[in-house]
């Protein structure tokens, strides 16, 4: 490989836009119970019980909640484990 | 979502556990009323028994001094559990593939067909991961579908196993209990598209409806039952 190879493989990584930010959103249903979406909350991500409650209620009240941020990579993985507990959950970018 | 099931039309709130639970008496000591095996006639369905369980103080899981979560299930609700989760089971298995299936795919979870399933109680159960990029879902289900049906399907081979080794008192670790929690909400989301719930306020069941049939009343019964089950469970890993 020649030294230019090199140096272009390099200009072009560091041309790379830091991807943004994802976020997974859990939805309201009307079949799950709100003791278990709390449980569910602390239980996965680790969020304390007045966080998990806050957002078990954003999510009852106004349909759904931001619950976790990160690369599309982390959030796919967490949209994976909420359909796992039986949440409804997705993922998109934040905008 | 659904607020505290029976709040006001559960006995056993009325008393305190401690004061019925001390944990010193053997709980086979203080079972709830015994229900007639033979109430059960033959050729009649598990759903069809649903409407001879009566609630006692009992009824679902409890955590007791020394951390155990334990629950008293009589033999017809055992096995009116064991006939749903098993159907459960069925209903959201993997399916077995093509022989030609790349096998090395299928380790790794991999599913080449997976497609967005047309019964919408099973697309409840594996929904759609990007609600305006049908694409990137198609990709995320072929990636994840096969896990996710996998795992729910252990969670229904935890519930089913437990229940099958046990008497009328079923113990439970911290992993069956959550394995429990995991396969009741799939059986309630599954029974909650049949039964048609779509808002929140979709189900204060616990009197019979003569506007309905007979066999939804039954599955409304037993949609609450498990309700309150899972309620319970919660309520015993997570004391409020």
């Amino acid at each position: 490989m020649t030294s230019t190879a090199v140096e272009e493989i390099i200009e072009s990584e560091s041309v790379v836009q830091p991807e943004l930010p994802w976020i997974t959103l859990v939805w309201n249903d009307p079949v799950n119970l709100m003791s278990y979406v709390t449980y569910v909350f602390m239980t996965y991500f680790g969020y304390e019980r007045d966080k998990a409650d806050a957002l078990m209620l954003q999510v009852h009240q106004e349909g759904r909640a931001v619950v976790s941020a990160g690369s599309r990579e982390e959030m796919e993985r967490d949209v994976a484990a909420m359909h796992s507990y039986g949440l409804w959950a997705t993922l998109q970018k934040d905008d | 979502m659904v607020e505290e099931i029976g709040e006001d039309k559960t006995p056993a709130d009325e008393i305190e556990p401690d004061e019925i639970e001390p944990d010193e008496i053997e709980p086979d000591e203080i079972e709830p009323d015994e229900i007639e095996p033979d109430e059960i006639e033959p050729g009649e369905t598990p759903l069809d028994a649903a409407e001879e369980i009566e609630f006692g103080r009992d009824i679902g899981f409890r955590r007791t001094r020394f951390g155990r979560i334990v629950g008293h299930f009589g033999d017809q609700e055992r096995d009116l559990l064991v006939n749903l989760v098993g159907q459960l089971a069925e209903f959201i298995a993997p399916d077995q593939g093509d022989a030609d299936e790349d096998p090395l795919a299928r380790l790794v979870g991999i599913d080449k067909h997976s497609e967005i399933p047309e019964d919408p109680a099973l697309l409840r159960l594996l929904p759609d991961a990007y609600p305006d990029d049908p694409e990137a879902s198609a990709e995320f289900r072929r990636f994840t579908e096969r896990g996710l049906r996998d795992s729910k399907l252990a969670n229904a081979t935890v519930v089913l196993e437990t229940l099958q080794l046990s008497g009328e008192k079923i113990r439970l670790s911290a992993p069956q209990a959550a394995a429990w929690l995991s396969s009741l909400t799939d059986l309630r989301l599954t029974l909650g598209h049949r039964l048609g719930i779509v808002t929140d306020d979709d189900h204060d069941w616990w009197d019979e409806d003569p506007e309905v049939d007979e066999g939804t009343n039954s599955l409304r019964f037993v949609y609450q039952w498990l309700s309150w089950i899972q309620e319970s469970l919660v309520h015993a890993l997570m004391p409020s």
